[in-house]
């Protein structure tokens, strides 16, 4: 049984008034990559089980996943090119026939998506500086060295700088890496999701990475 | 402003609002007519399935970032012109079905008055490869009798990696 000390990022005050239910749930953990353990890999395996093509036509018409696609249209985004996570890993499993074993990060972050529709990721910790929250990208902001962000774009920051973008990329200078070990996970609330639903994406989250204190 | 807003601290200095306060009236009312609009073409879209070859595009505008009020108002449109659109072409298509669900019944009921026709499952609406098809009983001796029939296949074929 793990603990987990769940906290609820800030909020921007455009954004909030904007997307008033808008939230970002995170807690921390501390975990470090490696191979998934044999009941990951089988939990994976009965997940992909799960899901048949009549279920992810009708996926978008469910309320968890149907929340993120219509939070995807409102900030511009086409959930029919760039998929919300879930609707992503659904039409994933369907094309390889089965959710692939990467590793113990991508796989729990695969089985809370699959488990929760709910869309999470993780951070380090030790790369974060403050409170991370949502905010506008401003203008000259970078997410890397490769990836400039336009100005109103929405990103996860901290209290620096950009550390991703909202149900997008992680930017390199905060994903997890084999030497992570400590981390963020961080969970997107929208409207019509409540907030117990992204809890749990954390809880399951938290409990498949398994935590090392 | 609710409770659970809090200003980031940021040695960037605060973002300058760039919503004026007269808007948010008009911009809640656009989301949420984008977010009805989204909702029925999702309805569309499972109605629609499995039929193939209907567009449900609707770009992006460069996301996830914060529309301008004439950017919502774009998208509004086109998401109401989309969904317009295949309402329309859904319509036309069941109609068509409809007529080919007639005619299967038609066939069945006087096989020799519908001959060589076939209707496959997709012209019905429904996935799969099964068809019928109006073709004579033993050959060229049924067609000389006129012994017409509806031959109903028993589905897709097996592909190449299991024959």
């Amino acid at each position: 049984m793990i603990e987990l000390a769940l906290e609820e990022g800030w909020v921007e005050a455009e954004l909030a008034a904007e997307f008033p239910d808008l939230r970002l749930i995170h807690a921390a953990i501390g975990a470090r990559p490696r191979q998934s353990p044999p009941e990951v890999r089988e939990r994976l395996r009965t997940l992909a089980d799960r899901y048949t093509g009549a279920k992810v036509i009708h996926m978008r018409q469910d309320a968890v996943p149907w929340a993120y696609r219509v939070f995807s249209r409102q900030v511009g985004i086409d959930p029919d090119t760039d998929r919300t996570p879930v609707e992503a890993l659904a039409v994933e499993r369907l094309r390889r026939g089965g959710l692939a074993s990467e590793n113990v990060v991508d796989d729990a972050l695969t089985i809370a998506i699959a488990e929760t529709g709910v869309p999470v990721f993780v951070l380090d910790a030790d790369k974060l500086q403050g409170d991370i929250g949502l905010r506008l990208a401003r203008p000259r902001e970078w997410l890397s060295d490769r990836r400039a962000l336009s100005a109103r774009q929405l990103v996860v920051a901290d209290a620096t700088r950009p550390v991703a973008l909202v149900l997008g990329e992680v930017s390199p200078r905060a994903g997890v890496t084999a030497d992570t070990r400590r981390m963020v996970m961080c969970a997107l609330c929208v409207k019509g999701v409540p907030p117990i639903v992204a809890e749990e994406a954390l809880w399951t989250l938290g409990e498949t990475l398994g935590g090392q204190g | 402003m609710p409770e659970n807003v809090l200003q980031p601290p940021s040695p960037l200095g605060p973002s300058r609002p760039r919503t004026l306060p007269d808007e948010r009236g008009a911009r809640r009312t656009l989301l949420n007519q984008v977010a009805r609009l989204e909702e029925e073409l999702s309805q569309l879209f499972c109605s629609v399935w499995p039929r193939k070859d209907t567009d449900f595009t609707v770009a992006g505008r460069g996301g996830p970032r914060l529309l301008s009020l004439a950017e919502l108002e774009e998208l509004r449109d086109e998401l109401a012109t989309k969904v317009h659109h295949v309402r329309r072409t859904l319509s036309e298509r069941t109609h068509v079905e409809e007529q080919n669900r007639r005619l299967i019944e038609e066939m069945m009921l006087d096989p020799g008055a519908h001959r060589w026709v076939r209707v496959a499952n997709e012209d019905i609406g429904e996935p799969g490869c099964k068809h019928w098809h109006v073709r004579p009983r033993w050959s060229f001796l049924g067609m000389l009798m006129g012994w017409w029939r509806v031959v109903i296949s028993s589905g897709c074929p097996l592909s190449a990696s299991h024959g």
